[in-house]
């Protein structure tokens, strides 16, 4: 193994994987973090925890991801490039590794003018690739991004994201090289609900050889209601909500749309269990933490295996 | 004006290594004056390439031309007609220029012969030096006319910091400290009150390409992207 992470395991024993993920609070509120965990324990392989997603200011991933190990929960610490120059990075990486966390997403990071402080200044020194890569030599060579040797490199499961949607379409698989040649281990997709251009593009990734190197974890997330899927689909950038997702949710009575919410992510999970490249599933149940156990049963990812 | 430096000539060769056919863009404007990429510099990058590429047995076809400014597409009119006769271009212009070229010309590769170093002053000839990085919100009224944001090497509203020494900056002896500078020169005009406020951060407007059209003109502008 690369690394101390159950997650990796669990891949590399060729277990289907289920991963969940956690939103730190706009505050101090420990308790919200604990909360939220309780509800992902024993449901997910292990749990992203955002790093200031969508540009607001909330609790730092790596203090989140502490929180979630005292959950029993194996953090997937999310780290944007956005926020912090190659020196915060990898001291924060040695602390995060330091106290026990094992995996890490590498993130180039929503830009800032989205969140909450429009002014700042980003700070994009590296971008997620060169985080990557700059994350695996410090694991598999022990050396800092300088050059300079490490007491004690941190062995990190290392992560990345693919949108396998945003345009050019043809570029984005060998992007996903690029992304494997620098480091990544295993993939998390953007949320899927176009299948069409999926299986196009796992198809892609597939011949080229690229799914044998990399485990994919396939991103989900449940629509809650027509109001968020047209938001989905008109107001975030890089996500393709094809107008059938909305004709389903629209077909059923009004209180059966969360449900029907559910089902489809449901019918994914189904179809990805079986496609060739697929190693897992990513659930970004988005203020929905809760709903996770549900989901997790509906979908037939329980008992999840111990490793 | 935007200062250039010359990139390495073995960089510039491999850049253009696999072309047989350059035409060399000059600038007449900013790089000219910072002696990086006018007339002057086209034709002695243009003879250097060709010895050094004779010397390979790789011989070369060098045009030189040399427009006012690549930052303005009128001047580029002159280049109709010629650049058809060539494989790649080679500008000598800043980074606007060069992506100024590069969209006039979009079938050819075009290379950059300078790298763009910043927004400076003409000291002495040959002797340029940064004053502007171009923020989006100037300070210089609160700050004596030096930039804290350029001149500081840590960007500070609120300097000089603990690291200042004898009047320099920590990172170089030779670097005066800008907030000392600042210090100095507001005492000086009785302007210290000007300082003496908490600075709140910065708004930093230079986060994502901008665009500036000056009031009277949105009309034209909007007329020029509906064609």
């Amino acid at each position: 193994m690369k690394s101390e992470s159950t997650l990796e395991k669990i891949l590399a024993a060729g277990h289907f994987a289920f991963t969940g993920e956690l939103g730190p609070p706009r505050g101090s509120n420990v308790g919200k973090v604990h909360e939220k965990a309780k509800h992902l324990a024993g449901c997910v392989d292990a749990v992203n925890i955002t790093d200031n997603q969508t540009a607001v200011v909330r609790m730092s991933s790596w203090a989140a991801s502490l929180i979630a190990i005292q959950e029993s929960l194996e953090p997937n610490y999310q780290m944007t490039c956005r926020d912090r120059n190659r020196l915060a990075m990898q001291s924060d990486i040695l602390g995060a590794y330091g106290l026990g966390i094992h995996n890490i997403l590498c993130l180039s990071g929503d830009h800032q003018q989205f969140g909450d402080h429009p002014q700042a200044k980003g700070v994009f020194d590296v971008d997620s690739i060169q985080l990557l890569a700059m994350v695996k030599a410090m694991r598999d060579e022990g050396k800092f991004q300088s050059g300079i040797e490490i007491d004690e490199p941190p062995r990190l499961f290392i992560g990345a994201a693919a949108n396998p949607f945003a345009e050019p379409f043809e570029w984005r698989v060998y992007r996903l090289a690029k992304k494997i040649k620098a480091g990544a281990d295993f993939i998390q997709t953007q949320c899927i609900y176009n299948m069409t251009k999926m299986r196009e593009w796992i198809k892609r990734a597939n011949d080229m050889g690229l799914t044998e190197q990399v485990y994919i974890l396939a991103g989900i997330t449940p629509m809650k209601s027509i109001g968020m899927a047209r938001y989905m689909q008109t107001q975030v950038p890089g996500m393709d909500v094809p107008e059938e997702i909305i004709k389903r949710l629209k077909g059923v009575d009004r209180k059966k749309v969360a449900d029907e919410g559910i089902r489809i992510a449901c019918e994914q999970i189904e179809e990805f269990k079986e496609m060739k490249g697929v190693a897992g599933v990513h659930l970004m149940a988005i203020e929905w933490e809760h709903k996770v156990p549900e989901i997790a049963e509906r979908a037939g990812m329980l008992p999840r295996p111990k490793l | 004006m935007i200062v250039a430096e010359r990139k390495p000539f073995k960089e510039i060769k491999a850049l253009v290594t696999p072309y047989r056919k350059v035409l060399t863009v000059g600038c007449g404007t900013c790089v000219a004056v910072c002696l990086a990429g006018g007339e002057k510099e086209v034709n002695v990058l243009n003879a250097e390439l060709k010895i050094s590429r004779k010397l390979d047995g790789e011989p070369i076809e060098l045009g030189a031309h040399t427009v006012e400014r690549q930052c303005d597409m009128e001047f580029f009119e002159e280049l109709n007609g010629i650049v058809d006769q060539y494989d790649a271009l080679l500008s000598m212009a800043c980074g606007a220029g060069i992506q100024f070229l590069a969209e006039r010309f979009p079938e050819k590769p075009v290379f950059p012969a300078v790298d763009t170093s910043f927004i400076g002053v003409n000291r002495d000839v040959g002797w340029y030096e940064e004053k502007c990085r171009a923020c989006g919100s100037c300070v210089l009224g609160l700050t004596a006319g030096i930039c804290p944001v350029t001149m500081c090497a840590k960007s500070l509203f609120n300097g000089p910091c603990g690291g200042t020494n004898n009047k320099s900056c920590e990172i170089n002896v030779n670097q005066p400290c800008a907030w000392y500078r600042i210090y100095e020169r507001l005492a000086r005009q009785g302007r210290l009150d000007n300082i003496m406020e908490i600075y709140p951060p910065n708004d930093w407007r230079n986060q994502a390409p901008r665009a500036v059209i000056q009031p009277g003109y949105e009309e034209r502008i909007q007329a020029f992207k509906n064609e």
